[in-house]
């Protein structure tokens, strides 16, 4: 975890002081709703159909136990014991007073929290590999990258009243598990020929109503000269991206109406006015690598005796292993994934008592580091493998061992009709109604990974552009309907879903997924996944499942 | 005659405004004004002729730019904020201080909120038109509002980096 110093810890302070004297200023009447919009905004708070939420940011999904035990009292004391957890990897209240976020955002403070650029136009929090710092597979720790640009990006002076929001992405490893593609800047880290780091840099990608695959505009960017090409992105973009229309006022807009040569090109001609003059200096990265405390592995055999004993003893410690446990970079440890789509809940919700749960085994087990995915899940990114049965254990106890990571019960899903404003239709019950249909674990297991991902509305918060399976919620005269895509993929084989066919009604959902999958298990060669099948025979055998009967 | 927020000798005051904000359809009164980018590229050159102080608005599609070489006998560009979300005079204003090292007044008209002190003052802005009808008091607390800041940027403050290095 990077460790804030007395600056970083002021500065928020500071924030929650300014935000303390615009509330008052709400309470009192001196400004009106309308006038606080902006306010209230700027700090994660929205007014939706219930009540204010609260969206408070995780920088790059990472959390402390301390953090995450505060997170879970704030939950317990001024919301209804739970939060929901976001694909930007924040945590939402969805039931919050606005008297009371004057404090709450104090207390957040307390633990080097905040809830700034969780909304408002402006660069939002960044996101990076859930598994940074334990995956063998990156090159750096892409943390590092995060935490500078959520410090360069905080109160940007420049860059805070963009055309609309704006998303950025890093990561290390080839196996992309951030969705780089689809952001407003992808970075990859890279390594030279000469051994110097650089950075792919890809803009212009993005999701809802006109999703796009971001395209490269540069091969390599040497990592010194991050921030001075941020700067020549983010300005070009502050001028020429549209303002006319919200809907069309997102960078991938700029890109796609430029050309992503040209738009390269005026990047590069502002990159060479700026110079080096916006770069971090060498000292102050060097810095930030410093203040991420170290993990600090034991020497240990890669074998580990007492969890091959136990795993050979508990099928169900075995299918959690199978799914939920993923190899670390050092011998006789592991990375362990939580799921927070426990069959019949609410994906990406947790309650207090479960994020307790998490934070004590993190602090016990886990090097007190906890990771959010913009999956909607947990990770503990550093558990030893002796460990691993009690953990284990723990997370079963507290209905945290749902061994689905990237099964086809682990779907994404925006909070949708049920407390968003802007929603067609509702997004949790239908994949609550799909979890249910594949709660067989052996049948989950051999369909293997398939990522569904839902949307109540064209903005596409649950990312369902990009689904293996994608589901948008539509209104039609005022009855909720399921348009189906297919083929779409957030991750390094990143491409857009294509529509089906005609949206289907919501008790339809369900079954038609069974279908596909149908179509899937019968199609299947080798050891292809849903999507490579799909990509493989095309739409037409899925087609023809899910609407033969209807002609 | 109309109050001007300005920024001098680190705190905020409030002064009597010395120009005139004059629109393209208007003939110009005498005195110092504050014309568009359009009358001032027809009618500067005479203007600054006749003696008087030149401001030049700038709107927010405007490109600062094209005012680049006439920057040196211009005393005002007022970057201009048609909503307080439309954050183009930002850019304008640091390019106006970092790029084009301009000494002149730089000033924030238009949709100007208390709110967007800080971000003002840091890109450059020392003259203010609140629209919220702001006091120099009430604007001096919002722009100081934070002790330290994350980056470098055109009012020249010690970014946390460098702090930390102090």
């Amino acid at each position: 975890m990077y460790r804030y110093d007395t600056l970083d810890k002021e500065f928020l302070a500071d924030r929650a002081t300014e935000f303390r004297e615009q509330v008052a200023r709400r309470l009192s009447g001196e400004i009106t709703e309308d006038q606080f919009k902006p306010i209230r905004l700027m700090n994660g708070l929205y007014l939706q159909l219930h009540a204010y939420m609260l969206r408070i940011a995780i920088p790059y999904g990472s959390l402390s136990s301390r953090q995450l035990r505060r997170l879970a009292w704030i939950a317990r004391t001024y919301d209804k014991g739970y939060g929901h957890f976001t694909t930007r990897t924040n945590l939402q209240f969805h039931w919050i007073k606005l008297g009371d976020t004057p404090d709450i955002l104090d207390h957040l403070a307390s633990v080097d929290m905040h809830a700034i650029q969780t909304s408002g136009n402006c660069i939002r929090n960044v996101t990076a590999d859930p598994y940074a710092g334990a995956t063998a597979e990156e090159l750096d720790d892409p943390r590092i990258w995060a935490e500078a640009m959520r410090q360069w990006s905080s109160l940007h002076p420049e860059f805070s009243f963009l055309p609309r929001k704006f998303k950025i992405a890093v990561t290390a490893a080839p196996k992309d598990r951030t969705a780089a593609k689809v952001h407003d800047i992808g970075l990859v880290l890279k390594r030279a020929r000469d051994g110097a780091l650089g950075f792919e840099v890809m803009v212009g990608g993005g999701l809802g109503r006109t999703p796009h695959v971001g395209p490269t505009i540069r091969e390599f960017l040497p990592v010194n000269r991050l921030f001075s090409y941020l700067e020549a992105i983010l300005r070009v973009y502050n001028r020429h991206g549209r303002r006319d229309n919200m809907f069309k006022a997102r960078i991938k807009i700029l890109v796609a109406a430029l050309g992503a040569e040209e738009f390269a090109r005026q990047v590069e001609a502002e990159w060479e006015k700026i110079g080096t003059a916006s770069d971090l200096p060498d000292t102050e990265l060097a810095r930030v690598r410093a203040a991420f405390s170290p993990a600090s592995f034991e020497t240990l055999p890669a074998r580990s005796e007492a969890f091959e004993t136990a795993k050979a003893a508990s099928p169900a410690l075995a299918r959690f292993v199978r799914n939920n446990v993923k190899p670390h970079k050092k011998p006789g440890y592991a990375i362990v994934e939580i799921s927070l789509k426990a069959i019949g809940e609410t994906p990406g919700d947790a309650t207090a008592d479960q994020m307790d749960v998490v934070a004590d085994l993190a602090e016990r087990y886990g090097q007190d580091d906890i990771r959010v995915t913009h999956e909607q899940n947990l990770v503990l990114p550093h558990v030893k493998l002796d460990d691993l049965p009690d953990v284990h254990a723990a997370l079963a106890a507290a209905g945290l061992a749902t061994p689905n990571i990237n099964l086809i019960s682990d779907i994404i899903a925006c909070p949708g009709l049920d407390y968003c404003a802007l929603a067609n239709a509702r997004a949790i019950p239908v994949a609550q109604s799909i979890a249910e249909h594949f709660r067989d674990q052996d049948r989950a297991e051999e369909i293997g990974e398939l990522k569904i991902k839902i949307s109540g509305c064209i903005n596409a918060c649950g990312h369902h552009h990009v689904g293996h399976i994608g589901i948008l919620g539509v209104d039609k005269k005022g009855e909720e309907f399921y348009q189906l895509s297919l083929g779409g993929s957030g991750a390094e084989d990143a491409a857009v879903g294509q529509i089906l066919g005609p949206a289907l009604p919501a008790n339809r959902v369900a079954e038609a997924v069974d279908l596909l999958v149908d179509v899937y298990l019968r199609e299947r060669t080798g050891g292809e996944r849903f999507l490579d099948t799909f990509r493989r025979t095309g739409a037409a055998p899925f087609k023809e499942a899910v609407y033969a009967e209807a002609r | 005659m109309p109050k001007l927020v300005k920024f001098r000798d680190g705190g905020m005051i409030a002064l009597d405004d010395a120009f005139t904000h004059v629109d393209d359809e208007v003939s110009l009164p005498p005195g110092d004004v504050i014309i568009s980018l359009t009358r001032f590229q027809a009618e500067g050159e005479r203007l600054l002729s006749e003696g008087r102080s030149v401001g030049v608005r700038l709107e927010a599609g405007e490109e600062v730019e094209a005012l680049a070489y006439d920057l040196p006998r211009i005393a005002v560009v007022a970057p201009a904020f048609p909503k307080f979300r439309d954050g183009r005079a930002y850019t304008a204003a640091r390019l106006l201080r970092e790029r084009y090292g301009y000494k002149g007044e730089v000033r924030a008209v238009g949709d100007v909120l208390r709110e967007q002190a800080q971000f003002m003052v840091r890109c450059g802005f020392d003259a203010f038109e609140p629209a919220d009808g702001s006091s120099p008091e009430q604007w001096e607390h919002a722009a100081r509002r934070f002790r330290h800041v994350y980056q470098r940027a055109a009012d020249g403050r010690t970014p946390a980096f460098a702090e930390r290095e102090a």
